[in-house]
């Protein structure tokens, strides 16, 4: 089983979401880049994006990414979003994929629904195992 | 008799390069980037699609209109200026007054809808309807009583929370549901523009309530969450009976009522709190989900729907192409 990592404002809706998936996760938190994982990881990112989608990606991501050793260690990418954003909806997670050539694993709106955390939970957990049969 | 005279505290010219709180130079940067006016909107293309609803359908679209109109003509006069005397930073106000302004512009867009598109006489009937109907006057006067002078500052920004991200949804059901149907297209898309305004208003509003409660003690948060799933539950009300009044004709109102759930929980997540209803009762027709973002649907790994899923282009990535 690999880690996660996540970033949230102070809204709190990533944290929220999570603080219900019960897992073990790192924060990317402060004016340092934060967490410096050693295991692959799978992102949880906020999305940000203005109508033009530009600044999806918040900053502190972009600065935790922004690091190659991190990046070789970084499998996939959960997105949060609000789908009232229309076609920007979740955008951090396409535009983190594209940059990092990984798959974008699931888009959630706020801080989640029941549904989300259980199919979340269930895939990330089928994820590993995969991840761990191609790394093998 | 002693005159008591409180001085004046010294006035105070805004500082943008002096924050207390990011999130106000984030949204207030969003909001205006994402600024916009009917005009830019092409509604004309939709005469013909018009003409093509039945008597009916095209009646119960002006009345939906005609009630959104009232609550952006409530947030824009009302709504948002209440909230000006409670904010925590100078930034907050001049945010403050920006969706205040935005909720005229949407306002007078449901105006433009009808010029485009309807008589005279039928937009002037739907306006009588909305004065008259029993429902839309309830949910507006149980906000109203929210934004009134001597109303509690925190339960007003859950009342204004809940018409910007709850009482909205009856409406926007109807202009995605032609969309969705590939009628009213155009009219969707300034639809559209208002939701995601709307989304950012309700964001920052419940960003700016959860700020204020943070280092309340237990006791007060606890009762203005009882406060906020009671008004949750009285709004509901009237909202399930504005939607079997409305869309019982078309056959719509499970479909509506399962649009109005959903959003009820966005609101409740936008003030902190947890959901009201439980999944099933949240399931929201995919054709519905597909006109708020068109373009994005599900195509992501472990729902395994959707046949898009591509990883993305390889492009050998460099520390310099982190420039968003």
């Amino acid at each position: 089983m690999g880690g996660l990592v996540y970033y949230s404002s102070r809204s709190g809706n990533t944290a929220r979401f999570v603080q219900a998936l019960g897992l073990p996760a790192d924060r990317i938190a402060g004016p340092d880049a934060g967490p410096a994982p050693t295991l692959p990881f799978v992102l949880i990112c906020p999305t940000f994006a203005d109508g033009e989608g530009r600044g999806a990606v918040p900053k502190q991501v972009i600065r935790f990414l922004n690091d190659p050793a991190r990046r070789d260690l970084l499998r996939g990418v959960i997105a949060g979003g609000n789908r009232n954003f229309g076609t920007t909806f979740a955008l951090a997670g396409d535009v983190i994929a594209r940059k990092c050539d990984v798959p974008v694993l699931y888009r959630f709106e706020l801080a989640g629904t029941a549904t989300d955390i259980a199919r979340v939970r269930d895939g990330l957990d089928i994820f590993w195992r995969t991840q761990c049969l191609t790394t093998a | 008799m002693k005159d008591i005279i409180t001085p004046r505290p010294v006035p105070r010219a805004i500082n943008w390069n002096r924050l207390q709180d990011d999130k106000d130079l984030e949204v207030w940067n969003r909001l205006t980037v994402n600024f916009w006016l009917p005009e830019k909107v092409p509604l004309s293309n939709d005469v013909q699609s018009w003409a093509s609803l039945r008597p009916d359908e095209q009646a119960l679209t002006i009345r939906v209109f005609t009630g959104l109109t009232l609550l952006d003509t409530i947030q824009n006069a009302l709504g948002a200026p209440a909230m000006l005397a409670d904010v925590q930073t100078p930034h907050e106000e001049a945010v403050l007054t920006n969706i205040a302004f935005m909720e005229a512009v949407h306002a007078r867009s449901y105006s433009s809808i009808f010029s485009t598109l309807c008589s005279t006489k039928e937009v002037d009937e739907a306006f009588r309807w909305s004065e008259d109907n029993p429902h839309l006057q309830a949910k507006a006067r149980l906000i109203l009583d929210q934004y009134d002078a001597g109303a509690d500052p925190l339960r007003r920004k859950i009342a204004s929370v809940f018409l910007e991200s709850f009482l909205f949804y009856s409406g926007f059901y109807l202009p995605m549901y032609w969309s969705s149907r590939a009628k009213l297209t155009n009219t969707a898309d300034l639809i559209r523009l208002i939701i995601r305004d709307e989304a950012i208003h309700g964001y920052y509003i419940g960003y700016k309530f959860q700020r204020a409660t943070e280092r309340l003690p237990q006791a007060e948060k606890d009762a203005l969450k009882d406060f906020a799933f009671a008004l949750m539950f009285d709004l509901y009300e009237i909202e399930a009976r504005y939607a079997e009044e409305l869309y019982d004709g078309i056959g719509l109102t499970e479909d509506v009522k399962a649009f109005l759930h959903y959003n009820a929980n966005k609101a409740l997540q936008n003030l902190g709190y947890e959901a009201l209803f439980p999944p099933a009762a949240c399931d929201v027709n995919p054709a519905i989900l597909a006109a708020l973002s068109p373009d994005s649907e599900n195509h992501d790994f472990f729902s395994g729907s959707g046949s898009s899923y591509v990883i993305g282009k390889t492009v050998a990535t460099e520390d310099t192409d982190w420039d968003f």
